[in-house]
């Protein structure tokens, strides 16, 4: 095992030298993993990064695996929630005038779903996921501000229960995921639905924004020595883009969703066409949002497509650079294509013009990738396992979604098919098979890192199949009976137009799909408790996360490995060379170049903290009293004060000393 | 297996009166052409893409044993493929760029000489309908359903009062939103009479379901008489239970928001009665026209279309009768 003491590289720079003073002295001076034994330093460091034991303890937590743990079981349960959503509007839809579900109870359950799906499950999720896997990939040993990611759940799954206690109290929102105004505004939407949505959406992104920030500070100063920008592993690139979207696009959803509280509550006319407001500013700014939201979901999920095949292929990805830029390109125009959500509003032909071309060029650095990994996949025969199986599915579905997506981009074309089934049916392609798909194919990739078992493979493949017959099954009908007229939303039909049948098939598809996922739940179950154990590296994949144990220890990697390839583990086969030189007594994290990846400094990992979970009780209750008065804002002012002064309470140690 | 069955179902359901590939008219003969068009080539090149996956699978290549150990010219030789296919790709799409928008100026052309201009106000959850003309006499409103004459572009101003609504037939034009505040112009054409369906688009609140309407089509000496009758005040009742029914229509709620033209009933929140039983279906397309369904419909306007604004009047079976009688002469 080759090693490089960086305590007399680059580690100690002169100038910290000059302010080191007599009482820090000793403090720098505690104990380091250079030439210490693998015994002690697993003791020392199990005992520095521990979570502490008991219920506070568990609340305290700042590990940023147990925190994604806890993301990905949070995230799979509205999942399940949203999915029954869909089986109960279904079942509604599977006949004429059918009298099961009514108008009131039909909008608040399409809302639901929408909102669940994308705010509460598709987004955490494949933020959670990078939570889990970005620091491991990168060779650190937490993410960057681990109490503001713990902060992150807490209001995460305060706002999931925020909405569902609405839905149970029958006071949901019901006026669509897209709340437009004038329907979600005072006039129309009168009561609290309404405000639930606005609460609801501003502090989930608040959420969202948080690991945004986290991750984006992880890839760029955490990572491994040597892990220059060109060895970044893909899954880390399209994480890192995604984070740099969401921290343009989620304002965006929150000023909407800010701006309309201010309409309802106290009665700011800003979406008011009779006071001088406007309604189609609201939809602007929610697409501004909503299209780059599409990318959110489908970059993380590119991210594991790059991850998977390379592994099951037997060769790096083809076309490292060119994913790569494909990402940052998709991350840009990403933000250029809004309009396309709103050709039917009659805006100047010119101008929607600029946006057909503005979104097929988006397919262009899409295509990119899907022939890069095609390309990837020729080299050989590929071992065909239940995660490359999902992602062949994902290939499947996902080329449909897209070019339906460009026939969408048409202006003309979009306004036959805008606002109808065909729509429908063109995002769940996108979003399921660009998304959903490779989430499965992850799952079953990463669940042996996660747990140190296997998930069944015979099961796999039933499940495999299920879904995919199953999702077919349920939304390729759904072209048809848009192109024939069927708009969205709907919690009724007329029984003369002739879209009885197809929709009762759609209904079959839709609970097929929905019987996969009770499949998936019980090999989830199954594989935890009972599977085969996984071992380190249970794939033979080349990424970081794979050279440490399964599950990894609370400190991720005893000495921190140096990359010398962007698939290290097949470059070293022996054993990684390691850089050593960090304290082990206390939480410390080696930070390195931005560019270049040189160690750079020491710093400090902060401890656990009962504090952030309090800091989102604070803000969580602030934003439900909310709803009610604009006055909460004022009296929840000063717990939130006092809980963030707890959590930024200074040490009686520097809490930054290098 | 999805794929089979929904060819299949898509046999049969071509012909429904409210599907975009069943065009009657220019626009929508246009736009299913284009949509045949993208189907068609987008089907290409899925199918392009599934060969190229395909292939390593079915041409079983010998497994790849050391990961790193790449040949270089074979690398070579992909990105020229792939350099290729990422061409092929920018070309097509530059091909479908132009297409589509050329296709907006065919569009653009259609409703450029259009003589007739209806205003279509949306409103929760029906359509009021306001025929312009120069002189103020011959202004006519009604709801819900939309005569033209076939054959002769005509012009649709949008806009509505309440939320956002979007006006959709499917089997003539493409849609387009009624925004309060903002005013949009759409020209459709048909090109034979027939009664061509639609529906609300955009979802708008509880009754989103139920907002159909139809646009009858009709030679234009038969469009002229309809529009002669039209601006004619209602009908007087006959027989003593009609007589009855309009006495108590000026003495109950219903007067407060309908108008039936020359009784002093005049209403605008609602739609417009004075012909009301000449139009073919109650409560924008939610039911046929028929002595039944009006009584049922005022009977249980929220059993019928639950959260509509139409509230339940108290009538006893009589007094119910009588409406009905009256309403149901107002041809």
């Amino acid at each position: 095992m080759s090693s490089a003491d960086l305590t007399s590289e680059r580690d100690l720079p002169p100038e910290r030298e000059a302010t080191a003073k007599g009482d820090v002295a000793p403090e720098r001076d505690g104990p380091r993993d250079t030439g210490m034994d693998d015994a002690s330093l697993h003791r020392w460091l199990a005992r520095t990064w521990r979570t502490p034991p008991g219920i506070i303890g568990a609340l305290s937590s700042v590990d940023h695996k147990v925190v994604a743990r806890r993301y990905l079981i949070t995230a799979f349960g509205f999942l399940c929630l949203g999915g029954l959503n869909a089986v109960a509007m279904r079942i509604q839809l599977s006949g004429p005038q059918r009298g099961l579900i009514g108008p009131d109870l039909y909008n608040q359950l399409f809302t639901m779903h929408g909102v669940t799906m994308m705010f509460l499950f598709a987004v955490p999720i494949v933020q959670a996921t990078g939570i889990y896997l970005v620091p491991l990939m990168v060779g650190s040993r937490n993410i960057a501000f681990p109490r503001l990611n713990a902060f992150s759940y807490w209001i995460y799954v305060s706002g999931g229960l925020f909405a569902w206690v609405s839905f149970a109290l029958a006071m949901a929102p019901d006026v669509g995921w897209f709340a437009y105004v004038p329907l979600s505004g005072p006039e129309f939407s009168p009561g609290k639905r309404a405000d639930v949505w606005a609460q609801m959406i501003t502090y989930t992104e608040v959420s969202s924004l948080a690991v945004a920030v986290a991750t984006i500070v992880t890839v760029l100063k955490q990572r491994a020595p040597g892990m220059s920008l060109d060895k970044i592993p893909l899954y880390v690139w399209a994480l890192l883009v995604t984070s740099f979207v969401v921290v343009f696009a989620m304002p965006a959803v929150m000023i909407t969703s800010t701006f309309l509280i201010l309409d309802r509550l106290v009665g700011t006319h800003i979406f008011n066409p009779a006071e001088g407001g406007d309604a189609l500013l609201f939809q602007h700014l929610f697409w501004f949002f909503g299209h780059p939201e599409v990318y959110i979901i489908f970059l993380p999920a590119t991210g594991m497509v790059s991850a998977i095949i390379p592994a099951f292929a037997r060769r790096p990805a083809f076309g490292h650079l060119g994913l790569v830029l494909s990402l940052i390109a998709v991350g840009f125009l990403s933000f250029g294509l809004w309009v396309h959500h709103m050709f039917a509003t009659g805006l100047p032909k010119l101008g929607a013009s600029f946006f057909t071309a503005s979104s097929m060029l988006i397919a262009i650095p899409n295509g990119v990738q899907i022939f890069c990994w095609l390309a990837t996949l020729w080299d050989g025969r590929p071992v065909i396992r239940t995660p490359l199986l999902f992602v062949f599915g994902f290939f499947f579905i996902f080329v449909i979604g897209g070019l339906t997506g460009v026939m969408l981009a048409s202006v003309p074309l979009d306004l036959q098919v805008h606002d109808t089934y065909f729509v429908v049916a063109h995002f769940h392609y996108v979003l399921i098979g660009g998304s959903v798909f490779p989430l499965l194919g992850a799952a079953y990739f990463w669940f042996p890192k996660i747990t140190g078992r296997m998930m069944s493979e015979r099961l796999g493949r039933w499940h495999f199949w299920l879904a995919f017959i199953g999702f077919n099954a349920a939304f390729f009908p759904m072209h048809l009976v848009g192109l024939w007229g069927m708009p969205r939303r709907v919690y009724t039909y007329p029984a003369e137009l002739g879209w009885g049948n197809i929709n009762l098939f759609i209904t079959g598809g839709a609970v097929l799909f929905f019987l996969s996922f009770v499949l998936f739940a019980f090999n989830l179950v199954h594989g935890a408790l009972k599977g085969a154990p996984a071992g380190d590296n249970p794939w033979d994949a080349g990424t970081l996360e794979w050279a440490t144990s399964s599950p990894p220890p609370s400190y991720n990697f005893a000495r921190i490995p140096i990359v010398t390839n962007v698939e290290p583990l097949w470059a070293e086969r022996e054993a990684l060379p390691v850089a050593t030189g960090l304290r082990v007594d206390v939480r410390e994290l080696l930070i390195s170049t931005v560019a270049e990846a040189h160690p750079d400094i020491r710093e400090k990992s902060a401890t656990p903290s009962i504090w952030p979970l309090f800091a989102a009780i604070a803000v969580g209750g602030t934003f439900l009293y909310s709803i009610f008065t604009p006055w909460a804002i004022v009296w929840g002012a000063a717990p939130i004060a006092i809980t963030l002064i707890g959590w930024f309470w200074p040490k009686d140690t520097p809490e930054d000393e290098e | 297996m999805a794929f089979a069955a929904a060819s299949v179902l898509s046999l049969q359901g071509c012909a429904g009166w409210q599907s975009a590939l069943d065009p009657k008219g220019p626009a929508a003969n246009e736009l299913a052409w284009l949509i045949w068009f993208f189907i068609g080539l987008c089907s290409v090149v899925w199918v392009l893409v599934m060969i190229a996956l395909a292939a390593p699978l079915l041409m079983r290549p010998p497994r790849r044993t050391e990961p790193l150990m790449l040949d270089a010219s074979a690398d070579h030789r992909k990105l020229r493929v792939v350099v290729i296919a990422v061409g092929l790709t920018a070309a097509t799409l530059v091909g479908l760029t132009l297409l589509s928008f050329f296709a907006n100026r065919t569009l653009a052309a259609i409703g450029s000489n259009a003589a007739l201009t209806i205003r279509v106000t949306g409103h929760q959850w029906w359509w009021e309908v306001r025929y312009e003309d120069a002189t103020p006499s011959r202004i006519l409103t009604t709801a819900n359903e939309i005569h033209i004459p076939a054959g002769e572009p005509v012009r649709l101003l949008l806009t509505s009062t309440d939320v956002i609504h979007s006006f959709w037939i499917p089997s003539l034009a493409g849609k387009l939103d009624l925004i309060p505040g903002h005013m949009n112009v759409l020209d459709i054409k048909a090109d034979k009479p027939g009664t061509y369906r639609g529906q609300c688009a955009e979802f708008c609140g509880a009754q989103h379901a139920n907002m159909g309407t139809f646009i009858i089509a009709e030679p234009r000496a038969k469009f002229d008489a309809w529009w002669n009758d039209q601006l004619q005040p209602a009908a007087a009742p006959t027989g003593d239970e009609a007589k009855a029914g309009a006495d108590l229509f000026l003495k109950r709620p219903c007067v407060m928001c309908h108008k039936i033209g020359g009784t002093p009933a005049g209403g605008t929140v609602a739609p417009d009665l004075t012909h009301i039983a000449s139009r073919q279906t109650l409560a924008a397309g939610t039911l046929t026209m028929s002595r039944g369904n009006l009584a049922a419909w005022i009977a249980d306007p929220q059993g019928i279309k639950p959260g509509s604004h139409m509230p339940v009047v108290e009538l006893n079976g009589d007094e119910l009768n009588a409406i009905v009688a009256y309403l149901e002469g107002l041809k």
